[in-house]
């Protein structure tokens, strides 16, 4: 109810602060609009700006540094109350007052909590007034200051064109410095794994059993660690799936594409698009299913029946099935790419006397290559990510092998079991999923960089 | 397969002639849409025959009759008869593609391929196994560019990609890939339109040079390059030949008073 009430207020004063400023520009022209340097909804804009932009500045301030307003307000008012406690024991009976003051009741109360919840209860009271009428002064001050400002030659655009463009910038800062926070914290969170076990027995050990770190408590455990963290099983479980997952999506793909583009009839190609798409709006997790009762046992009964010794959980199954889940990635971006080269090369290649699979594989595939090599691309970073089909379909066993029979696991995988569970945050298992994640990321960088490479050659060459 | 048939000998021309390609009673439907009446036109060989009118008058219409450009279009049916050599081009015996390494086209846009200029060259040579050896290739690809007057401009460069050439280059680029098939006739469709005066009148004098040995049509909407460049002309007009005849009389005395109105400025 508040929540709704308090976004009225604000659309109210927004509205009020646009009109203000828009009628204002009207009135100061005597009726004739054109003779502003910016037109009268640049002028509202820039007072529902002036008006705006330094409330919404202090109020999210304010959210930020309440707690810590209020928690030293009551820790003056408590000083006696709370002399006897430790830091950690103060952190928490203020966090147990602040509940309390916010309504959330739990059984019986101290004098002492009593005291505090009125003191925070108080200082709510009085900081919210003084909040509201700051709020008010801000609205009220900056939306005047700008109203003044307007006049028949201010550059009222350029203030409100200013203020989208830096608008614009945060919000490309958020996304970059995300990024820059999570690979942040996986160096770190890494860094602390690799004092516990060694950088290259990690990246090179050949032996990964993580859930067997702790068996022996005590000093010789950590010299067992160094040993289970080995992560090369698992990489080569993931190069494995993914490869045989591109071994099937890059041909059913690219060739579906150049069906759909140059073939398919345009009704059929109507129809037939949308359908392929759906391939990718089906939840992983059915892809698991599919392959873990399908696909998987297929595999076994007709390995069986030539001789061969097929494992229930094998990489073959969950790379076809991952494959077939990425064949719309590689055929939806392909098929936009071949059909956006132009015409004109396939008339010019069909001028010379050249055939429809002539024209295709000596003109148009060369010059949607680019295009086709960023949808590849794409198709791999996503199987490589994927988890679901590979935990119920090829296992959890680490195997070190290219035998794609056999049941194989994946970095996604491990880094999932990693962190289920009971854990310590701290321990080596932990945050090996960090070290894990770490290289990871990693290697799709590298994989990134170089599509880009590809790409950047192609477009310098074509273009 | 040289069929010498000199049906119609206009009278000015004293030299005897082969006709290369013949049109009788061609129509063109767009669907439910007549784009060409019953066009009757022939292509002498070894002349510069120019297509003119007004647009949407059919000229390009029946120049990609010609080598059956309109084949890649759906709704497009075509009536009539087209002969190259004496023989039906529209006949179910022919070979879409066979005809069209005899019959070459240039468009109106340059299109060279994303590959580089010497590819582009070789391109046609290439899918049509014209040659065994990288050797015979390489004289293909010369001949051509020497031909297409691209040579000295590109010779230190054939390697870099033909896209990379000014719009005048790519255009020759393009004649040269057209000639490297070796076809008999060349259809070229307003192969200037994109292109600056000088660029323009290196081509017209290419398309001069050209006539020796191929037999070229050329739509353009330029009156002064059809005079410039053509031995005989052909005026549509809203998908009908109004009139054919020699370039000269065309522009200096037409027969008809829409020919008259349209090289004067009055129409289209």
């Amino acid at each position: 109810m508040q929540f709704w009430l308090t976004l009225l207020v604000v659309l109210l004063v927004a509205g009020g602060l646009f009109y203000t400023g828009r009628s204002r520009a009207f009135a100061i022209t005597g009726g004739d609009a054109t003779v502003l340097h910016s037109k009268p909804e640049f002028h509202g804009g820039m007072v529902l700006i002036a008006g705006l932009l330094p409330a919404i500045f202090v109020y999210v301030a304010w959210l930020v540094f309440y707690r810590y307003f209020a928690d030293s307000s009551v820790t003056a008012q408590l000083a006696t109350e709370l002399s006897g406690l430790t830091a950690l024991e103060q952190e928490s009976f203020l966090r147990g007052a602040f509940n309390l003051a916010n309504g959330q009741n739990v059984g019986n109360v101290s004098d002492a909590e009593l005291k505090a919840i009125e003191a925070y209860r108080a200082f709510n009271g009085a900081a919210n007034l003084i909040l509201q009428l700051v709020l008010a002064a801000l609205v009220l001050g900056g939306g005047f200051l700008a109203w003044r400002q307007i006049s028949i030659s201010f550059r009222a655009r350029q203030f409100v064109e200013g203020t989208v463009s830096v608008a614009l910038i945060a919000a490309s800062g958020v996304a970059i410095l995300t990024t820059l926070g999570i690979v942040l914290s996986l160096i770190f969170e890494s860094l602390n794994f690799f004092q516990k076990v060694p950088f290259f027995d990690f990246l090179f050990g050949t032996h990964w059993s993580p859930q067997s770190a702790f068996e022996g408590a005590g000093s010789e455990a950590s010299e067992r660690n160094s040993e289970v963290f080995g992560a090369i099983p698992i990489f080569a479980g993931t190069l494995l799936i993914t490869t045989i997952a591109i071994l099937v999506a890059a041909p059913i793909g690219l060739m579906s594409a150049i069906y759909l583009s140059d073939y398919a009839t345009p009704k059929f190609r109507a129809v037939a698009k949308p359908i392929l798409e759906i391939l990718a709006g089906i939840p992983t997790v059915v892809y698991g299913f599919f392959a873990a009762l399908t696909v998987a046992p297929f595999f076994r009964n007709a390995g069986e029946g030539i001789g061969l010794s097929v494992s229930s959980e094998s990489a073959l199954a969950a790379g076809l099935v991952m494959g077939i889940m990425i064949i719309p990635f590689v055929s939806s971006l392909s098929d936009d790419v071949i059909n956006s080269v132009p015409q004109s090369l396939r008339d010019g290649s069909s001028g010379l006397g050249a055939t429809k699979s002539e024209t295709i594989r000596r003109v148009i595939l060369p010059a949607a290559l680019p295009g086709i090599v960023s949808a590849l691309m794409l198709a791999i970073s996503r199987a490589i990510g994927e988890t679901m089909i590979v935990v119920m379909a090829a296992g959890l066993s680490a195997n070190l092998t290219i035998n794609p029979l056999e049941a194989v696991t994946t970095v996604t995988v491990q880094i999932v079991t990693l962190l289920v569970g009971d854990q310590e945050f701290d321990s080596a298992k932990t945050l090996a999923a960090f070290a894990l994640g770490l290289v990871l990321f990693c290697v799709t960088l590298m994989l990134n960089v170089i599509a880009l490479r590809v790409i950047q050659k192609y477009r310098e060459q074509y273009d | 397969m040289s069929v010498a048939t000199d049906l119609k000998q206009p009278e000015a021309q004293p030299s005897p002639e082969s006709v290369k390609m013949a049109g009788r009673n061609v129509s063109v439907f767009y669907g439910e849409k007549q784009a060409l009446f019953d066009v009757d036109l022939d292509i002498v060989e070894n002349q510069v025959v120019s297509l003119i009118g007004p647009s949407g008058c059919g000229k390009s219409t029946f120049l990609r009759c010609l080598n059956r450009m309109n084949d890649t279009i759906d709704i497009c049916r075509v009536g009539g008869e087209i002969t190259l050599d004496g023989q039906d081009i529209y006949d179910k015996a022919i070979d879409v593609v066979e005809l069209r390494a005899r019959v070459g086209m240039v468009f109106q846009k340059p299109n060279p391929f994303p590959k580089s200029i010497y590819e582009n060259v070789a391109y046609g040579p290439r899918i049509h196994g014209m040659t065994s050896t990288k050797d015979e290739l390489d004289e293909i690809v010369t001949t051509s560019l020497r031909r297409a007057g691209l040579w000295e401009e590109v010779k230190d460069r054939l390697d870099q990609p033909g896209t990379g050439l000014s719009g005048g280059q790519q255009q020759r680029l393009c004649i040269a890939r057209a000639i490297a098939t070796k076809p008999e006739v060349l259809l070229m469709d307003e192969p200037c339109s994109a292109l600056d005066p000088i660029a323009t009148a290196i081509i017209e004098e290419l398309i001069d040079e050209l006539r020796e040995r191929f037999t070229i049509v050329i739509v353009t909407h330029s009156m002064q390059q059809a005079a410039r460049v053509s031995q005989k002309t052909a005026f549509f007009h809203l998908g009908k030949l109004i009139e054919e005849g020699p370039t000269e009389q065309i522009f200096t005395n037409p027969h008809h008073q829409k020919t008259q109105d349209y090289i004067t400025g009055r129409i289209g």
